[in-house]
């Protein structure tokens, strides 16, 4: 067992999720059954493969590209309204839970 | 204040502070750093807001390249070593103001490295250690307060959400509050130098925490460290520290131990307050972020981009006190900001006499400023007038003692001096020789001992002769003229 129920307890707290003792156990089943299976990729002898932390860098990319132009397609220029408007603020406001009109409102914040 | 007891005076003795700094900047772009929205300060409340960073699902981050540029531009002139590749990284927190529930930033592989900058202490010129340059986004506004709601509910603007910032992490290595503050003003002058910010602490494009600790002097292992936050001030960064160091000395002395915390300044008070935060809140779980590409800033992007580095405050400062033989303690003045500094050297290029015109902003702007209470860039005389009042004093136009008194009239009228100079019915000394010959021979006939002398062949007693023409001038006669009249009189 490599998650204990004080690890899920913590993840959970973290992730401002309120878990009963039934989902607690269920997590704790899951969570290790997830970190079982990765173990298993620790059986292969990765030593001269560098740490991949995103897939795009390696297939949508213009390999005859290199250094900066390698990625230079995922870049913008710095042109304001340039790839898309911002929204009217009765838009960007429309799914708040609550909100007066101009700003967002959130229950009181005490401390920060 | 704090003011130290005697006690804690000795105490202070006993140890030695260490004093660290983050710094966030934010880049002056036009856009956020992520999406197209404006990043103007002081627009409506939520009108610069879109999907990427009002954080919906199913939305994607693209990276503006000039926040880029610029952060490299900034890290340079730290000068910081750029890496060629880094990474963006996921800082997860929850606060109302970060919609996304995290903060795209970046973590164990920064954007730039092991830079330095000069700082001027008692002890003489210290070179402050920069950890690390990085770039990432900012978070909303909160407002706690002027609601009529405000006892129940915050109002969340998230029209800052995503201006591009870059945090500046020093070395812990100032070692008094006035180290620090030092440490900031350098490092605010040079990145105003770049351009890349305007780095206005009002406005909260340049925010401060710092990390202090104390140990006894001697110890090389550092003591616990407390983290002072919402410091909106270098000189309430100063007194929040010496605040700070009188704390944990106290704690210490009086065999506590210091917690490792969060607090807040009190500009008020001047006391700092723990934050009743629990100790996960530090745990923000970075991982990389899968939405960014990483960055890559190849040699040739990074030529490119050091191509656009502005002499910088230090270098400039040696190098014109080199140029025009002034004072160290004025070219500091002179070069407070990159645009002053190009005032000073294109007018003092422009005139006839370049010392001249550094001479008369030491002599005669100098003080006049002073007495006003006045920051230079408030001066009435641009350096373009000091420029001009120096080239006519240089012909022979005008006389030294016109200059401070066309000088006088400006700061009275508060207008620049080529303004004054045309008002004033472009004053010349005077030129007209029947005056000045009547003078001469008043000189002449009331000296007759001095004659004597000159005739004798005592050409210094010339002199003697054009100081008394001068005083009855009261001192409008040209010199030169003078100089030139007498001397044919008394052959």
């Amino acid at each position: 067992m490599k998650v204990s129920d004080k690890d899920v307890s913590y993840v959970a707290e973290l992730a401002n999720l309120e878990l009963t003792a039934e989902e607690r156990a269920r997590m704790l089943r899951d969570l290790n059954s997830i970190l079982e299976y990765i173990d298993r990729l620790n059986q292969l002898n990765t030593e001269n493969v560098p740490p991949m932390a995103q897939v795009s860098n390696r297939y949508a990319v213009d390999d005859s590209k290199q250094g900066s132009e390698h990625f230079a397609y995922a870049m913008r220029e710095d042109i304001p309204n340039g790839l898309r408007p911002s929204l009217p603020r009765e838009e960007a406001l429309k799914n708040a839970p609550d909100a007066d009109g101009t700003f967002f409102k959130v229950p009181k914040v005490i401390e920060r | 204040m704090v003011t130290s007891s005697e006690t804690s005076v000795a105490a202070r003795a006993k140890y030695e502070p260490v004093i660290g700094l983050e710094v966030h900047v934010q880049l002056l772009t036009a856009s956020k750093i992520f999406c197209s929205c404006s990043t103007r300060f002081g627009d409506p409340p939520n009108t610069n807001v879109c999907p990427v960073c009002l954080g919906m699902p199913g939305v994607l981050p693209v990276l503006n390249r000039k926040a880029v540029e610029f952060a490299v531009l900034a890290a340079m002139a730290l000068n910081c070593q750029i890496r060629e590749t880094s990474i963006f990284a996921r800082k997860n927190y929850f606060y109302p103001d970060l919609p996304k529930g995290y903060q795209i930033s970046q973590y164990d592989k920064p954007l730039a490295e092991h830079g330095w900058i000069e700082v001027t202490t008692k002890g003489g010129i210290k070179k402050i250690g920069i950890t690390r340059v990085h770039l990432e986004e900012d978070a909303g506004k909160s407002l706690h307060e002027g609601f009529p709601d405000a006892a129940e509910k915050t109002a969340i603007d998230l029209n800052r959400t995503g201006v591009p910032l870059i945090e500046i992490v020093s070395e812990p290595e100032m070692s008094s509050p006035d180290e620090a503050y030092e440490y900031l003003t350098r490092l605010k002058e040079i990145v105003l130098y770049t351009g890349v910010s305007d780095v206005n602490m009002e406005e909260g494009s340049l925010r401060c925490d710092a990390n202090i600790s104390v140990r006894p002097r001697g110890q090389k292992e550092l003591g616990t460290k407390s983290e002072v936050k919402n410091v909106n001030s270098f000189r309430f960064i100063r007194e929040a520290l010496e605040y700070e160091i009188d704390r944990h000395i106290g704690v210490l002395e009086s065999g506590g131990r210091i917690s490792q915390e969060t607090r807040l300044y009190d500009a008020n008070e001047g006391k700092t307050y723990g934050m009743r935060s629990k100790e996960q809140a530090h745990d923000y779980r970075y991982f990389p972020e899968p939405d960014l590409l990483p960055l890559a800033i190849d040699e040739k992007w990074q030529a490119k981009i050091r191509e656009s580095l502005p002499e910088l405050p230090e270098t400039r400062r040696r190098r014109i006190v080199a140029e025009y033989g002034i004072t160290e303690k004025d070219a500091i003045v002179l070069t407070a900001t990159k645009f002053l500094a190009d005032q000073f050297e294109a007018a003092a290029k422009a005139a006839k006499n370049p010392k001249r015109v550094a001479n008369l902003v030491q002599s005669e702007l100098a003080g006049r400023l002073k007495a006003k209470g006045l920051e230079i860039e408030q001066s009435p005389i641009s350096m373009n007038g000091v420029a001009m009042s120096a080239d006519l004093v240089e012909s022979g136009v005008i006389s030294g003692k016109m200059l401070k008194e066309l000088y006088d009239v400006a700061f009275e009228r508060g207008k620049d001096f080529p303004v004054v100079y045309e008002e004033e019915g472009r004053p010349e000394q005077s030129r007209d020789t029947s005056t000045l010959q009547k003078i001469i021979d008043e000189v002449i006939a009331a000296n007759p001992k001095q004659v004597e002398q000159y005739r004798a062949g005592k050409k210094t007693v010339l002199g003697f002769f054009v100081g008394q023409v001068m005083k009855l001038s009261k001192g409008q006669a040209n010199p030169q003229l003078v100089n030139e009249l007498l001397a044919k009189k008394l052959e």
